[in-house]
């Protein structure tokens, strides 16, 4: 009998549980739409303004979209069970978490980097802003996902852990957003960007290597 | 230093610990604070720039200063605690977060009564004061999540992560805001090199802090003592205790 990683068919599982909920993939999403769609009626339609302040509303869009889809991420398989025994399995849970962490990235942040361009022309942002923006989406949308699943590990057992999650989740993110917005910024002005960049990914490479003994210890504390 | 520190892993080693130590703590706290501040708001030297109005800081400059270690204090406590499983340690995290966030208040508050004058504004998006604001929201989540669950045990363990969280954070939203925008004054005293501040000024300042440190102290020894009698409440030691109180 051919033995099967045991990896790969926890992220064939969970892509294939986020394949059949897509009402729940796009929510978010259209949520993140959304709240954009707000900015422009708020502070006035002028495209210099929206111009200046797009790639900040995009992030913070971005940040609170997150918050909202995020409290998913473990909810059904801590109560139904699958994680605690994920916990006996037979694969490191550091591993397991870290898989289940990318197939919630891949669900829930690929689709907002697809629709980017589409709030970049709504936000009239130029190419080269709309190119930094895409780098550091891609760069900070893994750190988003890897530090939000610690906060999501611990609160999972609660009964009302979502306002919660974003009261514990926000001022974490905030060098991640002024970093981000920053680059898109100096792109704005045809500055040099890579060293924000450089400092989002030393950032992602800091949290791979860190969160996923962080989120199964927490994972651990919440079947206590 | 683990044989010497285990001990007090036992509530009533630790409680026994804080009756020791609170006494100390409250006469630094008393001495420090009112030589410093009466040193400080009566008798040093009016500021050419800024007239009497500088003499905030003399509460605002410890506050500021001590809230970070605050924290910082707490991470530890909680890292104790997920490491060596103390509850002693939990509960001293918790102790100490209140105060923390109150003290982070206090230099807030402060900051923008200073700034009124000063800069002419109560609140600027200054890095110094983002940090510190960004500061008391990690306290708040803190407490929060500590508040959250009925079980103390798993909520002691799931703060101490958040709190590790924090001050792993707290260094990068430091340097982040800094990078930013600036336009608080650079730090007055610093470990290397010469004050920028006159002696006369500076001793005050100096006493103060110390000062505060006492009442850090005093105050997270009589919340730790409190954490430890509610905990405790049905063990032999701790109804003792209660029936000797209540005789006298």
């Amino acid at each position: 009998m051919k033995s099967v990683n045991p990896l790969t068919s926890i992220i064939k599982r969970d892509l294939v549980l986020a394949y059949r909920q897509k009402a729940e993939l796009l929510q978010p999403l259209l949520f993140f739409v959304m709240v954009i769609t707000l900015f422009p009626l708020g502070i006035g339609p002028g495209p210099e303004t929206l111009q200046k302040v797009g790639p900040g509303v995009i992030w913070v869009a971005a940040i609170l979209s997150a918050l909202l889809g995020m409290d998913k991420l473990f909810r059904d398989d801590f109560n139904d069970g699958s994680l605690e025994q994920l916990q006996l399995a037979h694969v490191s849970l550091s591993w397991a978490m870290f898989a289940k962490v990318f197939v919630h990235w891949c669900g829930s942040f690929l689709p907002l980097l697809l629709i980017s361009p589409l709030l970049a022309l709504f936000l009239n942002l130029t190419p080269a802003m709309y190119w930094a923006l895409i780098q550091t989406l891609a760069l900070g949308t893994p750190l988003l996902s890897l530090i939000g699943a610690i906060a999501v590990a611990l609160t999972v057992g609660l009964q009302r852990g979502g306002v919660l999650l974003s009261l514990l989740l926000i001022p974490v993110f905030i060098p991640l957003l002024i970093f981000a917005t920053s680059a898109v910024d100096s792109a704005a002005m045809g500055l040099n960007y890579a060293p924000q960049l450089a400092i989002i990914g030393a950032m992602l490479c800091f949290a791979v290597a860190i969160t996923p003994f962080a989120i199964s210890y927490a994972i651990r504390v919440s079947h206590h | 230093m683990f044989n010497w520190l285990h001990p007090y892993a036992k509530t009533e080693r630790a409680y026994a610990l804080c009756n020791t130590l609170l006494p100390y703590f409250f006469v630094t706290a008393v001495v420090g604070l009112l030589v410093g501040f009466i040193w400080g708001l009566a008798f040093a030297p009016t500021d050419y720039q800024q007239g009497d109005s500088f003499r905030i800081i003399y509460i605002h400059v410890p506050s500021a200063i001590l809230s970070m270690s605050t924290y910082v204090a707490m991470a530890i406590a909680g890292f104790v605690g997920l490491v060596w499983q103390w509850k002693t340690a939990y509960m001293s995290m918790i102790a100490i977060a209140p105060v923390g966030a109150v003290l982070t208040f206090i230099s807030l508050f402060t900051g923008a009564a200073w700034g009124k004058p000063m800069w002419g504004t109560w609140w600027i998006w200054d890095a110094r004061l983002t940090a510190q604001l960004i500061l008391f929201f990690l306290y708040l989540g803190v407490m929060a999540l500590y508040g959250a669950f009925s079980d103390k045990t798993q909520a002691g363990k799931s703060a101490a992560i958040m709190a590790l969280v924090g001050v792993i954070n707290i260094p990068i939203i430091h340097y982040s805001v800094e990078w930013w925008n600036t336009l608080h004054q650079g730090a007055t005293i610093t470990k290397f090199g010469k004050p920028s501040i006159a002696l006369s000024m500076l001793w005050p300042l100096l006493i103060s802090i110390v000062g505060t440190v006492g009442l850090i102290g005093t105050l997270v020894m009589m919340n730790l003592k409190n954490q430890i009698l509610r905990r405790e409440l049905h063990r032999p030691w701790v109804i003792a205790l209660l029936q000797k109180t209540e005789q006298r």
